[in-house]
């Protein structure tokens, strides 16, 4: 294992606890410094997840209703309020070290949307920050939340959602990110046409490990895929 | 015993506070070297905070839900301690009604918020000394006291709820030349006071622990010799605050002054104008407010005087917030006026003349003393006639007013092809700019913008 190596895991459409779970593996697995950084990507069913300082009156939707929808609740330990989501989202769970030059909790989240506004770019759509409001936004229209984790010794988990060609719709279920009256949108909304998850994916694997200096480890991406 | 603090940590420059999210350890547990004892949260980030060292956990200062600034001690760890030393500091620990918690110790230590933590402590101040007197210091503390005949309640506290630190009473110690009744030569029975310091050294030392290293990025201040018949005074917090803050500033931001005359006449006589049509309260428009006025039109067009420098990035602020110095003799508060450039002259004026009055009353609330992005100080008033400020933390820039005063001034008289001298009310404005993101021409492209705007005032108002 080189330092500055970049393993990417496509896990594709995972279950929300699946992806928790691997999480929580390769959390201990980095601090440990058995596994190099990660990027976890993936696509989840439609679930909706609560930070801790989420209160329960962000999801709009009785139980009843969440679930004719198909659309379980998780309670999680990250930053940030509610968020949905959901198949045609990329999500992605970058497992990092911050030690020992990256240890700032700002910087990282301002990181993490530098990647995404670049990957953006990259696809013709101009995203932007807005001041006191992490995240990524097309004009005031949210294009892609961020919540993170940084266990003990500085390895990050969760991440950032960019809704990709995902049914907007299902963002009415909740207040996302406990601002109200927020107008949501994808990347295929923006553009008026089809995009693939998997193209988007590319390009912030590209953008990310050129923010963050890692070098992807092509073979571990391929064995990935 | 030996007690370790464990601090809100630094988890990023431009961080300031945290919010204690939950506790995964309770008091008495043993805790091992970089176990998490607690979560915090902040912005969209949950973070898990590691002890810094193995020991029992005695005393958890803040509790659930609550937002203080980084540097707060959370927590103390006796790195030496056994679980029968816990109970005599539970009892302190209940003693300590989560109420008397100050909320006041957030936010960034900007000008303007250290200001913030000066008027809650200003609310605070009669009960403190109570408080401080009822409030146990930590056991390490109390021993060291008793060891050297003092009485706590005459150390200057530095910690929560002015609480008498370790730091504290050592300083105090050295300070006032006390000595153990132990001779320093009796190595048999070392003084507890070296044994105590020797073992915080050793763990403070300890290159493992290096996530803490970023977490004391505190400012240290000389001490100096006392002669016989000096006058020693602790600075109380506001000082203290303060004198801090002035340090990191000019550490951190390379300073430039540039300075502009700007000739005061027509703002004179429209102040004169308005003092007769009475439309204005008996004070009438201050200078002051005339340039707060003008700034505020100017600042949304120079986004890097509006702005401040975060790690690798400009922010550059949506809003033009301009603080407003107010005297307090001793000390100096700096109210803030949001969105300054969405209110004309005159409601300027008012919200200057009832902030300053509310500041020196002590009735401000704390977000009114929060969120500058920019500051004005008006010393002229005391016949200074030019300064060269330091520019509060978290901002770019600060203007100072000097003396509006009679001065000689050499005009050309087109009529009579001739230069006169003639007698004019002229200031000289000063800019303190941070020169990473402010170069001399913008700034100087500034002062020029806020003289032709004050000169040719009423201009297009």
């Amino acid at each position: 294992m080189c330092p500055g190596t970049l393993e990417i895991k496509n896990l594709g459409l995972s279950p929300y606890e699946e992806s928790l779970q691997i999480q929580k593996e390769l959390v201990a697995s980095r601090r440990s410094g058995g596994v190099p950084d990660q990027l976890l990507l993936q696509e989840h069913p439609h679930v909706i997840t609560m930070g801790k300082s989420a209160p329960e009156e962000h999801i709009i939707m009785t139980k009843e209703q969440l679930d004719d929808h198909g659309i379980r609740v998780f309670h999680v330990g990250r930053g940030g309020d509610v968020t949905y989501h959901g198949p045609g989202q990329l999500v992605g769970y970058p497992i990092l070290d911050l030690k020992p030059d990256r240890k700032d909790l700002h910087r990282y989240l301002r990181d993490l949307e530098e990647v995404l506004i670049r990957s953006l770019s990259a696809l013709s759509v101009r995203a932007r920050r807005r001041n006191n409001l992490t995240g990524v936004w097309v004009e005031d229209r949210k294009i892609a939340a961020i919540g993170v984790r940084v266990s003990s010794q500085w390895i990050t988990s969760h991440g950032f959602s960019l809704n990709v060609r995902n049914d907007l719709s299902y963002f009415e279920t909740i207040v996302p990110c406990g601002i109200k009256n927020v107008e949501v949108t994808s990347i295929s909304n923006e553009l008026g046409e089809w995009v693939e998850v998997d193209m988007v994916s590319e390009i912030v694997i590209e953008e990310f490990s050129k923010i963050f200096e890692l070098k992807v480890d092509k073979r571990l991406t391929d064995n990935a895929f | 015993m030996s007690l370790f603090k464990v601090p809100m940590p630094q988890m990023g420059e431009s961080i300031t506070e945290g919010t204690v999210s939950k506790w995964l350890r309770t008091v008495g547990h043993r805790i091992n070297k970089d176990e998490p004892i607690l979560e915090i949260s902040t912005d969209k980030v949950d973070a898990e905070i590691p002890s810094p060292v193995a020991g029992v956990l005695v005393e958890i200062c803040v509790e659930e839900g609550r937002t203080v600034e980084i540097g707060t001690v959370l927590a103390y760890v006796d790195t030496e301690g056994e679980a029968e030393e816990v109970s005599s500091i539970e009892e302190s620990n209940n003693q300590q009604s989560p109420k008397k918690i100050p909320t006041g110790f957030m936010g960034q230590k900007s000008l303007g918020e250290s200001g913030q933590t000066a008027v809650i402590e200003k609310r605070n101040r009669k009960n403190s000394e109570a408080e401080r007197l009822k409030m146990k210091s930590s056991p390490v503390v109390q021993k060291i006291a008793k060891e050297h005949g003092i009485s706590i309640s005459n150390v200057p506290g530095t910690g929560h709820l002015e609480r008498v630190t370790k730091t504290d009473i050592l300083r105090y110690i050295k300070d006032a030349g006390i000595h153990s009744g132990r001779r320093p030569s009796d190595r048999e029975n070392p003084p507890q006071l070296d044994t105590v310091t020797d073992s915080e050294n050793e763990i403070s030392s300890n290159g493992e622990i290096d996530i803490w290293d970023s977490f004391y990025k505190k400012v240290e201040h000389p001490s100096f010799p006392v002669s016989p018949g000096d006058d020693v005074v602790p600075m109380d917090k506001l000082r203290q605050i303060t004198a801090d803050h002035m340090v990191l500033a000019k550490r951190v931001v390379p300073h430039v002054h540039s300075v502009i005359e700007v000739d005061f006449s027509s703002v004179d006589q429209e102040r004169r104008n308005i003092s007769h049509k009475g439309n204005i309260q008996e004070r009438g428009i201050s200078f002051t407010a005339f340039v707060t006025w003008a700034c505020s039109r100017l600042l949304p067009k120079y986004k890097n005087i509006n702005a401040v420098v975060s790690g690798k990035n400009i922010i550059h602020r949506s809003r033009v917030n301009i603080g407003i110095a107010v005297d307090l003799n001793p000390g100096l508060i700096v109210p803030v006026i949001k969105d300054t450039d969405g209110l004309n002259l005159a409601e300027i004026s008012l919200k200057i003349n009832d902030l300053a009055g509310r500041t020196r009353s002590g009735d401000l609330l704390p977000e009114e003393i929060a969120g500058s992005t920019f500051a004005i100080t008006n010393p002229g008033v005391l016949g200074t006639v030019l300064g060269m400020p330091i520019i509060p933390k978290g901002t770019s820039a600060i203007l100072v007013l000097g003396a509006i005063e009679k001065r000689p001034v050499v005009v050309e008289n087109a009529e009579k092809n001739v230069d006169e001298i003639v007698v004019r009310k002229t200031s000289f404005i000063s800019l303190g700019f941070d020169h990473r993101i402010v170069d001399g021409a913008d700034a100087a492209r500034f002062l020029l913008d806020l003289k032709k705007i004050l000169e040719a005032f009423p201009g297009d108002v």
